[in-house]
């Protein structure tokens, strides 16, 4: 009846579910990041949001593509330092702390948008990354067309989760992030400072979840629209659950998450006639929280998740 | 040397003071973005001031601004008392609004003594429903509410739009996807003449008393209060404390379902996808610089309300963009929650003096 195995077989197919990853990939390595170290981050529906409008207007200010993505990073990275600041050396609740920043961050890429460009009705379009066409590469059967129909940023994605699964479990700064979000007094003990690296991880990881927000203004579209987020960044916190802090785990549930999507979009077009368009809208979220259930039960969170830490205090 | 070192208790001088200067700091502040938009800054303030106090009606707007803010406040400084995070809201809001636009748009058409409370009682119920199921995922399969509740707003707004473009589609609405408009006589009444506010206020205000009484005065407070102060050991007191997460998170839901209900059978008289701009999430706000409490509440809301119509107007006037108003209100989010730190610990800076205690 339907061809779902001719469209699970299609390079087409496969090549649509990286491109929907991709911002996911970054969203979860960013929240792992956070959460190895301790730190929940709820700011990353917000830094998504400022991730696509910095991004973007560097872009459209005249930074450049690559400069659009530094500055994209960077300002990640503020709001990471204030959730940081909010959380760790004060304690403050990591629940209420993440909220004020995603209502923060994206109240503030709002208010620069809409101050910067008063007047116009359609949004102003860059000219966003480009397909990377490798030769020999990309005349590969199937691996071809479906990597390199990919821009740069997916290839940053994908070396980023590489990038992230080395640093934890191949360097000593990896071991003390580690151990800063399961035991901070021994990371303490051995006269590391718990606040800096749990500082430095959510900013690193803050950095990630707005290059997430910055592939939507500058591969996936071409300009910035409101509540083009969409809730991606809450979707990221139930990934990192169900990818049980791994970063390989996090690549595969992105790319799951992103093939599913691209399967409801070509069902649509079978059932369409038969099943509500909305039906296929919810059910990525749907999935995400029956991806938590399952998940939920045999979750090993990181031990001190949550838990502030006061110099001198057990 | 900066140490962190706890306060003893807190002053209700401080309780009080806080946030009444979180608030302000976060005003003083918008300064900045004003300067940046390039508007005329004390014109602008009085502008704002002028849009809230200006006239009867600039002030009943207002109110009618907090009544659905008091509902949500209220929903989340119950949840979060019980350390129950429900940042469902929003979703929640909707499902009682559209509990009520199924109820009260002719489905039964029966005097409004009768209507009106079907109406509330739907409401409430659907709200509640909204948040005991993922309550009941808490407790029985461990998936964090937090999450589950964020995505369910998604959800439940995709499935409003197909309500709204199905079952509850207005026939007569020149295809635009809104519902039927409520019975006249299942609308609230409005409190004065030729004004917008209307019952869903007193109705707030009376939940905020009960809310304000449950929690101080009742054993199901006292038990509430145990299980968002240390689950473990209320578990090993005795307390039901499944029960007791079970109990709040209905009662929060309601509340929230409740300011759907008085936003379609109070204000708007029909429901459409944009009935609320975030008044779930603004409600998670009004909470925190209520500090928790129903009382502080009433007046929280009542400031996030008058920071929206006063910008609103403000904006209109000096052409800022109108989202200067939620920037305002997550900067306070941000200054209550440095001021509560503030209030609770104290910074030393220096060597450390011995003795005291």
């Amino acid at each position: 009846m339907f061809d779902i195995l001719q469209i699970l077989l299609s390079e087409s197919f496969w090549s649509a579910s990286l491109r929907i990853a991709t911002p996911l990939i970054f969203g979860v390595l960013g929240a792992l990041l956070c959460e190895k170290s301790g730190v929940l981050n709820l700011g990353i529906e917000g830094i998504f949001v400022a991730g696509a409008m910095v991004g973007w207007m560097a872009v459209w200010l005249g930074a450049g593509l690559w400069g659009g993505v530094l500055a994209a990073a960077l300002a990640g990275a503020l709001f990471g330092l204030l959730h940081g600041i909010l959380t760790v050396p004060l304690g403050l609740s990591q629940h209420v702390s993440g909220l004020a920043i995603t209502l923060f961050a994206s109240s503030l890429s709002y208010f620069s948008y809409r101050t910067a460009l008063p007047t116009v009705s359609s949004p102003p379009r860059i000219s966003p990354f480009q397909p990377l066409d490798i030769p020999i590469l990309s005349d590969l059967p199937f691996i071809g067309p479906v990597l390199f129909q990919q821009t740069a940023l997916t290839f940053l994605a994908l070396f980023c989760v590489f990038l992230v699964w080395y640093v934890l479990n191949k360097t000593a700064l990896g071991v003390a992030i580690k151990a800063v979000g399961d035991n901070p007094n021994s990371v303490d003990a051995q006269g590391l400072s718990v606040y800096g690296l749990r500082i430095g991880a959510v900013m690193a990881g803050s950095a990630l979840m707005a290059l997430g927000g910055a592939f939507l203004t500058m591969s996936a579209f071409d300009a910035f629209f409101f509540g083009m987020v969409n809730g991606r960044g809450w979707i990221c916190i139930a990934l990192v659950i169900f990818a049980s802090w791994r970063p390989g785990k996090a690549l595969l549930g992105a790319i799951l998450f992103g093939a599913f999507d691209a399967l409801q979009v070509r069902l649509q077009t079978e059932v369409g006639a038969f099943v509500p368009s909305q039906v296929f809208l919810a059910a990525p979220y749907i999935l995400s929280i029956f991806a938590l259930v399952i998940a939920a039960r045999r979750a090993e969170y990181p031990r001190a998740l949550l838990t502030p830490w006061f110099k001198g205090q057990r | 040397m900066i140490r962190i070192e706890a306060r003893g208790s807190q002053s209700l001088a401080w309780k009080i003071g806080l946030p009444i200067i979180s608030a302000i700091l976060a005003l003083i502040l918008a300064a900045i973005p004003l300067t940046l938009a390039g508007a005329p800054i004390l014109d602008s303030y009085a502008q704002m001031f002028s849009g809230v106090f200006g006239s009867k009606f600039a002030f009943s707007e207002m109110l009618t601004r907090a009544t659905p803010l008091i509902f949500t406040g209220l929903a989340a400084a119950l949840a979060f008392r019980a350390k129950l995070w429900n940042i469902g809201a929003e979703g929640q809001l909707y499902l009682g609004a559209m509990a009520a636009a199924a109820i009260g748009t002719g489905v039964f058409d029966v005097s409004g003594m009768i209507l009106i409370p079907t109406i509330i009682l739907f409401g409430c119920a659907a709200g509640a429903f909204g948040m005991i199921v993922p309550a009941t995922l808490k407790i029985r399969f461990g998936a964090d509410e937090v999450v589950t509740t964020l995505l369910l707003n998604f959800i439940i707004i995709i499935f409003l739009q197909y309500m709204l473009e199905g079952p509850l589609k207005d026939p007569m609405g020149l295809g635009w996807p809104q519902s039927s408009p409520i019975l006249d006589q299942g609308m609230l009444p409005k409190v004065m003449d030729r004004m917008r506010i209307h019952y869903g206020l007193i109705i707030a205000l009376l939940c905020a008393a009960f809310a304000q009484f449950m929690l101080v005065r009742s054993v199901w407070g006292f038990k509430l209060r145990a299980v968002g102060e240390n689950m473990n050991a209320a578990r090993h007191a005795g307390i039901p404390v499944n029960r007791s997460l079970l109990t709040v998170a209905a009662l929060s839901g309601a509340l929230a379902g409740l300011a759907g209900v008085s936003e379609v059978a109070g204000l708007k008289g029909y429901l459409t996808a944009d009935l609320s701009p975030g008044f779930g999430y603004t409600g998670i706000v009004v909470a925190m610089l209520a500090g928790l409490s129903p009382a502080g509440v009433v007046i929280a809301a009542l400031f996030i309300a008058s920071v929206f119509v006063g910008a609103d107007s403000m904006s209109r006037a000096m052409g800022v963009s109108s989202y200067l108003a939620d920037l305002v209100v997550a900067t306070a989010l941000l200054c209550v929650l440095l001021g509560g730190f503030l209030s609770r610990y104290k910074i030393i800076t220096g060597v450390s003096q011995s003795g005291g205690k």
